[in-house]
């Protein structure tokens, strides 16, 4: 059953958690406590993702359904389970938590000088709560962890964040949550019809489709909060800009996946009358996040507000794939997830670098900087193409299969899907000429220091994956080619079903 | 006639004679020692109110099931957890005297012949039991202006509420003959044959109990008194005299009315969602931490009330898990309360908290807990209480109810993050004097409870489950 031989996932989702009660014992003075906060978180992270890489080699790419599956009960009575497992949609997002989470210890290794136990303390955390919700295979597990993220986020926006992190946090919090009881209500009247939480049962249970709708509409209000979705998006700027940079790292690089996650893992296998009744709605919310928040991008002033507008954009585009229902446009979507939570991470480091410096956002402050600073403006360079999408990074394959995927739908659903790739481009070389290039004017940043050794380690990684996801896509899509393809297949399935059936569909 | 059924009450009683006789008799003041007995006395009864079997003594006056025992159990755990915080407050606010623990042991027999009520008679002397000692306990501090009034007026409004709820057991009475609540289930077993005044009867008893729970639309009394009582009585007031109506009310409602489901109903839902809404957008604007925990058990019992709206073994099961999650955290957050001293004096506003994380780090993190947990975070308890109330509702198919809760606990959760805010995000105050052990241990145990919830639900989801069925027999 367990390709691995010893329950893996409850390791990885519990191991960050015994880091958090190693620095919890940590006495001595601050100088003191702070160093050793920060060895352990980054000790800890670099162990759980050394584990991680487990799933990498031992997952059957060949198998679209559950491995590394583990259970035990819980609350036996009412059919509720501790259970995990990852398939192809979900480990690859368990290595991206995994990874992402050294790098931003990494990352905030001088940055963060107050309260460092703390802010270790969250990280790890947040690590578990990610990890967990990614593994979790039974609904109110899932739905624990779900909300269990808000809290190590809500401390790490409102604590270490900037001048308006009050404001910014309690808006994170309260829509995030609004949107995950009405989750909540989704998951109870799942289980009231079916009996059990467990997923894979769920995903095996043909509900009717007056409930369907319903479910549907439950279930999309929480997952387009944290997707975010337009019009449900305005907490991600705020909570963006407030975040410290790692803050922002985990925001944009997995909590943003989580709604698509969701979207991949409840709406469109479990409910898919409801998916393909309401596919025309999500396309067009999809469509007008795309152009509208790409505009909104464009005008902004703040970097980092800059980006925020950007991974909405760039979420309607994966909006706009999981619901072409088909082969491509789904594994452009999940490939779209993936390489913008490594972009749009790097991205974010990328403006912590300058603003650990200079202790502005403000594009108008910079300028120049290539002279000072040419290994920043490689990196940086590089990250911005792969937002745009340019061929041979990240953000191509993902980009280009949904837009395959949207061809074979609408045709102009398409068109104004590629609208999106282009003012991507626009607002993204505008603000790269502006910060990079030009004149180095001010005397500030006449002394602005280029990467240090540090932060190339941070860098280095996330470049390689960017480029290696450009240039040889297969090694990380043939991971859930098979899970993809079953969903696809059995989401066909039951739509030709008359539906006098009651259990349909043979999905894993 | 087997008298032995109400053991653990006869136990409890000769207890709270036998240490007040020990409290006059002592010289010097014995108010720790009598505090000692009386959970000494709490530990014993909890052993015999597990032990006692079960079934009905006293010519069908009283009743010991596994759902009264359950309830027992919380009223004394919440109980002795109250009696713990007053030790050390009552000395440094000078109103140590013996007679306080006394007087919440006989609030809590008073509360046990609540649960174990099967007759309107039994209810109302256990109703009456337990208010009369809160009366004296809310005055406790009786030179402070602040907590006389809250004495009055809990007296007061509580003595109209008795005679409304008298009032309804009269009328009940007399339009069906019987107060016993077995035959008065079967007296209107057929709805169509129910006389008005009846229903009538019904509205006033569900009135008097829902002023006890301060549900509203009886809920003034409850900022004011929680505001004015000395906090270790607001600790008791919120925990163990909500169990005790909250389970009459169940057992009333389920059993003998069970049949006359769509006439109490609306009734019901009308005030769980009133009590949702207002508990959530009150205590919004409140400064004062008492006031706002005041104002949040208003919410808490619009919550477990939905429970009871749905009217179905499933319900009765939610509002058990809810109350057992809801005592702990109540107590644990007003232990936290009773934390906040500052130079000897007692602080109570929530600007008081600014940068309690800095100063107090263990203090921050279980009033964080406790209020993630109240506002229904996973993987706190609290969110585990509202699981179950919610699925109750949904499996009665009371949709918008279920809605409108979800929704008013995101509401809710706006205030208790502020409180979160406020610890952990604002520049920190001056710290607050040390905490007796006393406090730290009713707050670390509640506090674990709460959190570690999740560890382990399925045994006390399980005892609930088999009181509910009891209820159902």
């Amino acid at each position: 059953m367990n390709a691995a031989g010893f329950p893996v996932l409850s390791l990885l989702t519990f191991l960050p958690l015994l880091g958090a009660v190693v620095i919890m014992a940590v006495r001595g003075d601050e100088a003191s406590i702070a160093n050793n906060a920060r060895w352990t978180a980054l000790w800890t992270s670099f162990v759980v993702f050394g584990l991680s890489l487990l799933l990498w080699a031992k997952f059957d790419h060949a198998q679209p359904g559950f491995q590394f599956v583990e259970s035990a009960p819980w609350l036996p009575e009412f059919g509720v389970g501790y259970k995990m497992g990852v398939d192809g949609i979900s480990v690859l997002f368990v290595l991206l938590s995994t990874a992402l989470t050294p790098l931003c210890i990494l990352a905030s290794w001088e940055s963060v000088q107050t309260r460092v136990r703390e802010y270790m303390l969250a990280f790890l955390v947040l690590e578990t709560m990610m990890v967990g919700m990614f593994c979790a295979l039974d609904f109110v597990l899932l739905d624990m962890f779900f909300e269990g993220v808000l809290l190590p986020m809500y401390l790490i926006i409102g604590v270490w964040g900037g001048p308006r992190r009050v404001y910014a946090s309690i808006k994170f919090f309260i829509f995030t949550l609004a949107g995950s009881v009405l989750m909540l209500l989704a998951l109870i009247a799942m289980w009231h019809y079916t009996g059990t939480t467990d997923i894979e049962t769920l995903l095996g249970t043909r509900f009717p489709a007056s409930m369907q709708t319903w479910l549907f509409l439950a279930l999309f209000a929480s997952f387009a909060v944290k997707m975010p979705m337009w019009p449900v998006h305005t907490w991600l700027p705020d909570a963006h800009v407030e975040a410290p940079t790692a803050g922002s790292v985990i925001l944009a690089g997995v909590l943003l996946k989580m709604g698509g996650y969701g979207f991949l893992r409840f709406s469109v296998p479990m409910l898919p009358e409801a998916s393909a009744h309401l596919a025309p709605l999500m396309f067009a919310l999809g469509v007008i996040a795309v152009i509208y928040t790409s505009l909104v991008a464009f005008a902004q002033t703040d970097i980092k507000k800059l980006i925020a507008y950007s991974s909405v954009a760039h979420m309607g585009i994966v909006v706009i794939g999981i619901f072409t229902f088909n082969v491509q446009g789904i594994s452009g979507a999940l490939f779209q997830m993936l390489s913008h939570g490594v972009v749009s991470a790097a991205l974010f480091l990328c403006v912590g670098v300058i603003y650990d410096r200079m202790h502005t956002r403000e594009i108008a402050l910079y300028g120049g900087l290539a002279d000072r600073m040419p290994k920043y403006a490689l990196v940086f360079m590089v990250f911005t193409m792969a937002s745009i999408g340019l061929p041979g990074t990240a953000g191509f394959a993902g980009e280009f299969l949904v837009l395959m995927g949207a061809f074979q739908v609408n045709f102009w659903l398409a068109v104004l899907g590629s609208a999106g790739m282009v003012l991507g481009a626009v607002y993204m070389l505008y603000l790269y000429r502006r910060v990079v290039f030009g004149a180095l004017t001010r005397a500030d940043l006449k002394s602005i220091l280029d990467l240090s050794p540090r932060e190339v380690a941070v860098f280095a990684p996330l470049l390689v994956l960017t480029l290696w996801m450009g240039i040889y896509p297969s090694s990380f899509t043939s991971f859930f080619d098979a899970s993809v393809g079953a969903m696809v297949q059995h989401h066909f399935a039951a739509l030709s079903l008359p539906h006098a059936t009651e259990l349909a569909g043979n999905l894993p | 006639m087997n008298w032995t059924l109400a053991l653990p009450e006869i136990v409890l009683s000769v207890a709270g004679l036998g240490i007040l006789l020990t409290g006059v008799l002592q010289k010097r003041d014995a108010s720790t020692l009598c505090t000692m007995l009386t959970l000494g006395s709490f530990l014993i009864t909890a052993v015999l109110v597990a032990q006692v079997p079960h079934g009905v003594a006293y010519n069908g006056l009283f009743v010991a099931d596994s759902f009264a025992a359950f309830a027992k159990i919380l009223i004394l755990a919440g109980g002795a957890l109250a009696a713990v915080l007053a030790i050390d407050y009552n000395e440094k606010q000078g109103i140590t005297r013996f007679e306080y623990p006394v007087l919440m042991l006989f609030s809590s027999v008073g509360m046990m012949m609540m649960a174990s009520a099967s007759n309107l008679m039994t209810l109302y002397l256990g109703l009456e039991l337990q208010s009369l000692p809160i009366y004296v306990l809310a005055a406790f501090a009786r030179d402070d202006v602040r907590s006389s009034e809250a004495g009055l007026k809990y007296f007061v409004l509580s003595a109209l509420a008795s005679g409304l709820l008298l009032y309804g057991i009269s009328m009940a009475y007399g339009f069906s003959g019987t107060m016993d609540l077995a035959r008065l289930a079967q007296a209107v077993d057929n709805p169509a044959g129910v006389s008005t005044g009846l229903v009538v009867g019904i509205v006033f008893i569900i009135s008097g109990l829902a002023f006890k729970l301060s549900a509203v639309p009886f809920h003034m009394w409850t900022p004011d008194v929680y505001e004015g009582a000395p906090t270790p009585v607001s600790a008791f007031m919120s925990t163990a005299p909500k169990v005790a109506p909250f389970v009459v009310l169940l057992r009333v409602l389920m059993t003998s009315f069970g049949h006359l489901l769509p006439q109490w109903q609306p009734i019901v839902v009308v005030v769980a969602v009133a009590s949702m809404v207002l508990g959530s957008l009150a205590a919004i604007a409140q400064s004062n931490i008492k006031r706002l925990m005041a104002y949040s058990s208003i919410g808490h019992m619009g919550y477990a009330m939905v429970g009871l709206a749905a009217g179905t073994e499933a319900g009765v099961r939610g509002v058990l898990v809810y109350l057992t999650t809801y005592i702990f955290m109540s107590v644990g957050a007003f232990a936290c309360i009773i934390a906040m001293r500052r130079r000897g004096r007692q602080v109570e506003r929530i600007v008081d908290l600014a940068g309690l994380s800095r100063n107090d780090p263990g203090l921050a993190l279980v009033l964080a807990v406790f209020m993630f947990s109240m506002a229904g975070i996973p993987p706190m308890a609290g969110f585990f209480g509202k699981l179950y109330v919610f699925l109750a509702a949904v499996q009665a198919q009371m949709w918008a109810l279920a809605i409108i809760g979800v929704l008013t606990s995101v509401i809710g959760a706006y205030y208790y993050l502020r409180i979160v805010k406020v610890m952990y995000f604002d520049p920190p105050e001056e710290a607050f004097d040390p905490r007796p052990t006393t406090v730290s241990f009713v707050a670390y145990a509640s506090g674990l409870f709460t959190a570690a919830f999740f560890l382990f639900p399925a045994p006390i989801v399980g005892a609930a489950e088999s009181a509910a069925k009891a209820l159902f027999g």
